[in-house]
């Protein structure tokens, strides 16, 4: 062991650190060692907020409120015994899944594994701020939970105001008079900071430390997918800085910015929220479009279909991404003219994605597809996804989203896109690559049951979402009408299912790290052509020493 | 053969989906496994039904391509039938297609969307009563205050609702009625955090915040007993605080008006084209928001 921990520190010595070195992982600067940190916490965090969300289809299965009470199996473990402990299962699953499960998989994880591994780096541009960036999120994380337990809302604790953290139920002493609400603003300081630094990071890193002869327009669609994400991260982040910030001062130094007793606007918050709300969303699919086509490409050993338009869409949607954000506040009583405004702007961005679509598609037509389970996982995320969208582009128009908003039609539009698309294309990502960051294969069988497990699952829960929505359930009630019984039974059926598919996935990651088959460099064959395949699996702790030279006809 | 089959089958069922979704649901409530917006009691709610039939049709239409198309690949391209890739990249005259295509696809639906947002958004002038509701945690006020009549609508508690043979959590202690065939102009605020005053079957949908004022407008055509609940989390009990609106002949709701101490300034239906002064006087059922509502937001 101290034979190891000195080669540790030593960094010209190409020589893999013990794995149970403490200083490997929380001194490390290696871009691929903190990518593992990174997807083990968000393996961590989403089985926290997958927990959550178990709660909430526990609750929702039958009329009446049986789980979120006294005396119920949960309020005796959890303390979760009120209608409040509810809304704080809403809010802190949708707010651990996006900036603690899939922004840490998709950018921090897969990201800083393969970016530098595609473009033919050595390592991060700031690998020092790499390892910064990682362990700030874990004090955020602990902030978050800790907000769960300490005082919300009178004795109740945990704030309850929805992940949108709207104002003035947020800043409201009546409502969230107790310390969660600042613990969970400063969490979500820490969390914008440490995105920021990642997104610096990938930014210096794509524009400086490309491979000779890796050109802009020969970068791996993953890696441009990420370049587009870190700049929506980096533009958008420090508004909500901006918002969360004046929600601190308005609850806790007399300030009134969204307080129409002193002149604020709560209407105002609403814009600079979803300012950053919608490019986040993008930032949330991204990465999951330029994982899935390589993927395409690689299991249909077919090069990328229209290279250059896949990568300028994903540029449209980011900049089209900027510019839509009040479709998600149609109902606030905005001027006529920008209500139409929202409309046009939305659907442009339905364009660019059916771009993105038919290109996969296209990738497929005339390739030789063989159905590995990542290749299943993309399939998935594709046919989901256009669901998804599709439903987008009906609540785009005001119209009928005066009749859907904040009803379960748009829980269920955007879980098809999060909850089917992000998390299928990581999974897509992680069964991927998985091989070649670890160096072993897993068992394909488990990986085909946990994908069918997990696509039956999800479309059991999420499909009968849309009848809700349209029968007019709104989102975010502890009980319903007992009309809307039927759905929900339905919709808590499909999480059992969905579970245990999760389930399998844990068997799976510990059946490869018992058996431990080797995984060769390249274990997909011909069509994996992207530079991280040119490596051993896993790939040594320094790599491209000598830098490679990319030819014109060996990129992407 | 099995396959036309399939097809022939699958057709049907989505016939029978969209024909029995909208033969069997209740009126102004959700039905049991219902799978459709509720039935529209306003000529705004048709519109949104007959446009959402509308975009569902093509959005079907779009999903059965792509999985059409997904299906092809899968059974056409895969290893076993097509052992050597193909190489190409680029195909102008499809790349072509599959953006010029979704442009007219949604020229078109902007060219249904725009009007409708026009004339959901537009009050009409000759609105004919004025119903001011207040948001309240957790419970509706409904103010006329043309006619100086103002009720408090709580949630009517479980028993009451059984005993009664009234939808739990739909039911409220105080129904409010409207006049049928009348443009009622509504004004909505809040007098703490956001809620969202929503009625499904009359296509309306209209936040309720605090310091501001913003309107909406229905004219309910069919008489009948309409349920909506509130739409914008707003603490504890946002779960808990629904809305009932009875849909009444005129004369039962002058009658209404009249036992609630109230009466309009005319026998005839007060125009009531400009909004109500605010700070109006309000009777004790109303309590005033915490800030006075700035002027109309549009």
């Amino acid at each position: 062991m101290t034979h190891e921990a000195a080669h540790a520190a030593d960094h010209h010595e190409d020589h893999r650190p013990s794995l149970y070195d403490w200083k490997r992982w929380v001194y490390s600067t290696n871009h691929k060692d903190i990518g593992t940190m990174y997807l083990v916490f968000a393996i961590i965090a989403g089985l926290i907020g997958g927990a959550l969300s178990g709660f909430i289809r526990w609750e929702l299965a039958e009329p009446g409120v049986q789980v979120f009470t006294e005396g119920s199996l949960l309020a005796n473990m959890l303390g979760m015994d009120s209608n409040h402990s509810y809304n704080v299962a809403v809010t802190m699953h949708g707010l651990i899944m996006i900036f603690f499960m899939v922004m840490p998989a998709m950018i921090g994880g897969f990201g800083n594994w393969f970016v530098p591994l595609m473009i033919g780096a050595p390592d991060m541009a700031f690998p020092r701020m790499n390892n910064i960036s990682f362990w700030l999120l874990p004090a955020s994380f602990t902030l978050a939970v800790l907000s769960m337990v300490v005082p919300g809302n009178g004795d109740w604790q945990g704030f309850g105001g929805g992940w949108t953290l709207y104002a003035p139920l947020s800043t409201s002493m009546a409502h969230h008079g107790g310390p969660s609400m600042d613990l969970l603003i400063l969490s979500l300081h820490i969390a914008g900071a440490s995105s920021i630094l990642g997104a610096v990071n990938f930014i210096t890193t794509i524009f400086n430390m490309r491979a000779p002869g890796m050109t802009l327009h020969r970068m791996p669609l993953f890696v441009w997918s990420i370049l587009v994400t870190v700049w929506l991260l980096v533009l958008s982040l420090p508004v909500l800085a901006g918002a969360l910030t004046m929600l601190l001062t308005d609850r806790n130094f007399g300030t009134q910015f969204f307080e129409p007793a002193g002149g604020g606007d709560p209407v105002m918050y609403q814009h600079l929220f979803w300012f950053f709300g919608h490019p986040e969303v993008y930032i949330l699919i991204l990465p999951a479009f330029g994982m899935v086509s390589q993927i395409v490409s690689t299991f249909s050993r077919k090069p990328v279909f229209g290279y250059l338009g896949m990568a300028y869409a994903m540029v449209s949607i980011g900049v089209i991404g900027f510019v839509v954000w009040a479709h998600h506040m149609y109902t606030v009583g905005m001027g006529l003219d920008l209500e139409a405004y929202f409309i046009a702007a939305t659907m442009v961005i339905a364009v660019p994605t059916g771009i993105k679509i038919f290109s996969w598609i296209a990738t497929m037509w005339g390739g030789s597809i063989d159905f590995k389970v990542p290749m299943l996982w993309a399939i998935g995320f594709i046919f989901l996804f256009t669901v998804g969208g599709v439903t987008g582009v009906v609540l785009a128009n005001s119209g009928i989203d005066t009749a859907l908003h904040d009803t379960y039609y748009v829980v269920a539009h955007f879980h098809y896109v999060l909850s089917l698309g992000a998390v299928f294309g990581i999974f897509a990502g992680f069964y991927y690559w998985i091989p070649k960051m670890s160096g072993y294969r897993y068992n394909g069988f488990l990986g085909g049951l946990h994908f069918w497990m997990m696509f039956v699952g999800v479309n059991v829960i999420f499909f009968p979402q849309h009848f809700l929505g349209l029968q007019g359930m709104p989102r975010r009630i502890v009980d319903y009408p007992e009309a809307f019984e039927y759905w929900n039974h339905i919709s808590s059926v499909g999480y059992l299912i969905t579970v245990a598919g999760v389930v399998v996935f844990l068997i799976m990651l510990a059946e490869m790290f018992i058996v431990r088959r080797k995984a060769g460099a390249n274990p997909w064959g011909e069509g994996a052509t992207t530079l991280e395949w040119t490596l051993s699996s896993p790939p040594p702790f320094h790599q491209f020493n000598e830098l490679p030279v990319i030819k014109p006809d060996t990129h992407h | 053969m099995k396959r036309g089959a399939l097809i022939a089958s699958i057709a049907a069922g989505v016939m029978s989906f969209a024909g029995a979704a909208h033969a069997t649901l209740l009126p102004g409530q959700p039905t049991p496994r219902g799978m459709h917006l509720q039935p529209a009691a306003t000529e705004i709610m048709r519109e949104i039904t007959s446009f959402h039939d509308l975009l569902l049709w093509i959005i079907i239409a779009i999903t059965i391509f792509v999985a059409a198309l997904l299906v092809w690949v899968m059974v056409r391209y895969n290893r076993h039938a097509n052992p050597t890739p193909k190489k190409f990249t680029h195909n102008m005259l499809v790349e072509v297609i599959w953006t010029v295509v979704p442009v007219l696809i949604l020229v078109m639906i902007a060219w249904r969307s725009f009007p409708l947002i026009y004339e959901q958004e537009r009050i009409p002038a000759e609105a004919e009563l004025t119903l001011k509701v207040t948001g309240n945690s957790w419970f509706w006020n409904f103010e006329y205050p043309d006619a100086g009549v103002s009720i408090a609508a709580n949630l009517l508690p479980e028993e009451d609702a059984r005993a009664e043979q009234r939808p739990y959590l739909l039911a409220t202690t105080e129904p409010l009625l409207v006049p049928v065939d009348t443009t009622v102009r509504v004004l909505v605020t809040s007098n703490d955090v956001i809620h969202a005053f929503a009625l499904p079957a009359f296509g309306v949908k209209e936040d309720a915040i605090q310091g501001r004022v913003n309107e909406t407008w229905f004219r309910a055509d069919t008489p009948g007993v309409y349920y909506g609940q509130c739409s914008e989390l707003c603490g504890v009990n946002h779960a808990y605080m629904p809305i009932e609106i009875h849909v009444v002949t005129r004369a039962e709701f002058d009658a209404w008006i009249a036992a609630n101490g109230g009466a309009f300034a005319s026998a005839e239906p007060a125009p009531a084209t400009v909004p109500p002064a605010e700070g109006a006087a309000t009777s004790p059922a109303t309590e005033q928001p915490a800030a006075a509502p700035s002027s109309p937001t549009r």
